[in-house]
């Protein structure tokens, strides 16, 4: 929970963190490597200095860390895990399913584990949907486009493997989708970032909700205009936010287009969790507004206390069906610790 | 053995010419974006260049294009007789070391990894968004010299190049859009108009304000990640220490990346 000056208390719903494992003993080849020091790079180059992990605590951290950076330390009160598996890469998976949740159940109150599956996997993904939706029951899935599967190189989510998970996510009740474009790599001959796909996907799918993390970067132009004509696109903030510090001007113009494009119902806040941590990224965020020469481009949009609050955590509750009122009360009643410490 | 001097001399003009190589997703040279990490030329006509993307994972088939791009650039020097092109750490690095070091036309290694087909539609993509940046910046130049939207979208090229810009940014971009409006064909002739679409056609001054929208958000877009590339690229090989005075960032390969300024004060 975020407190404002004035003692309003503020619902934070951390949309985008994860709980991974990149550490050498897990990492099966190079890409694995190369995976966990791209994410480092930009840990240290958007990062407030004081703000920077060793290499070592970054590769793999505790279940302590991550309670404590986030509840603790940090003002989220919710914080969605995204899985994101890359088990070309990682001997155990990147993010591990069962490791998450492992980690959740201590504080089940406050996480919302995510799912994953490869729609290359064909008959297994299908019966993978309905094993973690009978074991962990989960609402959600992270799919990551650029994922390597032997010879393949990366997927799209319009193509016909995938739109038999997606029908079977929407039978069974797994309704938002969590998209991460990465490069695809194969066929060169394509846009490596495309977020085409999104539109194709989005509008066959009506009862999904498509949440495009990092806002479609590096698409963001490509982006805003396909989710102004979709209902059921969504934008997530995950690697923009950390740019209110290095880049604040930057960070002004993404969120007019976003606001202006998208709309203040549409944008979720993420930390991307432990690239960054929420606390500073929270508190620079609840402090910001948008430079007015820029708003004023955008008609006059703004980052008001109420579109702030929006993006921190009530938009995101709508999709998992959180009621923020009797959420709070029950965080209330139990306040955050860390038994060893 | 070349002569020290000679041999600086020889390796700036390879600096110099790898500006007109650019990142086809930033429009922005390779030089500038700190890509280009050692050039050295051997004896009077053989030149070796390496470089480095941000990221292992930038997009291979931009990867591909630059490669062909610096070996385009440094080839058509007229003492340039052999040249190595070699990317560093990245996820495709091999393959696109092996095909522009081949010899072989670009297409024909391309048409190898994409089921025969072209660059040209994705290529196509990029130089739209470049050309739209570039134009905006013009426009939005214009526009701060106090010429109205009829004013400008009759603008013809004869016109444009009576124009006196003082800005850094409209200084320029304003040769480089000119550049786009030739090569693509959209003006060539004094009097055509100075500032179609990228499909041709002539803008309205009453739709002038929503053409600038858009360009707007491709300029957003590739400034955004040309800031990200950059921090990337200043940030890939360096590690976290905690000091006494807490954190800092240690480059864990210094020395092996010679920024360019040295380079080119050696010339």
């Amino acid at each position: 929970m975020y407190k404002t000056k004035d003692g309003k208390e503020i619902f934070v719903l951390d949309g985008h963190t994860h709980f991974w494992d990149g550490s050498p003993e897990n990492q099966s080849n190079v890409h694995g490597k190369q995976f966990i020091d791209c994410f480092y790079a930009y840990h240290t180059n958007l990062s407030p200095e004081e703000e920077l992990w060793e290499k070592s605590k970054f590769e793999k951290y505790s279940e302590d860390d991550i309670y404590r950076d986030l509840f603790v330390d940090g003002p989220n009160d919710m914080a969605i895990i995204q899985t994101t598996v890359l088990r070309d890469f990682y001997k155990n998976g990147f993010g591990n399913l069962e490791r998450a949740n492992e980690m959740a159940r201590r504080h089940p109150e406050r996480f919302i584990v995510n799912g994953s599956f490869d729609p290359r996997d064909g008959e297994k993904a299908l019966e993978y949907i309905h094993f973690m939706k009978e074991t962990y029951d989960i609402q959600g899935v992270k799919m990551y486009t650029a994922e390597w599967n032997g010879d393949s190189k990366g997927w799209a989510l319009n193509d016909p493997a995938a739109y038999k998970c997606f029908e079977l996510c929407d039978k069974l009740g797994i309704r938002n989708i969590h998209v991460h474009k990465g490069p695809t790599i194969i066929p060169l001959s394509k846009d490596a970032f495309s977020v085409g796909d999104v539109d194709y996907a989005a509008t066959d799918f009506q009862n999904l909700n498509w949440i495009v993390e990092h806002c479609g970067l590096p698409r963001l132009d490509d982006f805003c205009w396909i989710a102004t004509q979709e209902t059921n696109v969504y934008a997530g903030l995950a690697v923009a936010m950390p740019f209110i510090h290095s880049r604040p001007r930057y960070f002004g113009e993404v969120m007019a287009e976003l606001l202006w494009w998208v709309g203040e119902d549409k944008i979720l806040f993420g930390s991307d969790y432990a690239i960054w941590t929420p606390r500073w990224l929270v508190e620079k965020f609840m402090d910001y507004q948008i430079p007015d020469d820029i708003s004023a481009e955008r008609g006059g949009v703004q980052l008001t206390d109420e579109v702030k609050e929006k993006i921190l955590g009530l938009n995101a509750a709508k999709l998992y069906d959180i009621d923020v009122g009797a959420k709070m009360a029950e965080l209330a009643g139990a306040p955050v610790r860390i038994a060893a410490e | 053995m070349l002569v020290a001097n000679l041999k600086a001399e020889l390796e700036t003009e390879v600096w110099q010419s790898l500006d007109a190589v650019t990142d086809p997703e930033l429009d922005e040279p390779v030089t500038d974006m700190g890509f280009i990490e050692r050039i050295e030329v051997t004896d009077a006509k053989t030149v070796k260049i390496e470089f480095r993307l941000p990221t292992y994972w930038c997009s291979p088939n931009f990867a591909f294009l630059m490669a062909f791009g610096i070996r385009r650039e440094v080839t058509s020097l007229p003492w340039v007789v052999e040249a190595e092109v070699r990317l560093n750490d990245h996820c495709f690095g091999e393959k696109v070391n092996e095909g522009v070091n081949s010899g072989r036309a670009y297409h024909d290694i391309f048409a190898e990894y994409c089921d025969g087909a072209k660059l040209d539609e994705v290529i196509g993509t990029f130089l739209a968004k470049a050309y739209d940046r570039r134009q905006e910046t013009v426009l939005l130049g214009l526009q701060a010299q106090g010429q109205r939207p009829a004013g400008i979208v009759a603008m013809t090229l004869a016109e444009l190049r009576e124009v006196v810009f003082t800005g850094e940014e409209e200084l320029r971009q304003l040769p480089r859009y000119m550049d786009l409006l030739a090569v693509q064909g959209l003006a060539t002739d004094p009097d055509d108009l100075a500032f179609p679409t990228w499909e041709g056609q002539e803008i309205d001054a009453r739709d002038l304000e929503e053409h600038l929208a858009k360009l707007r958000s491709t300029r957003i877009n590739m400034e955004f990640n040309g800031a990200l590339c950059r921090g990337l690229a200043k940030t890939r090989y360096k590690e976290v220490e905690i000091g006494p005075e807490g954190p800092m960032l240690i480059d864990f390969i210094a020395g092996r990346v010679p920024p360019r300024e040295k380079a080119v004060a050696t010339g």
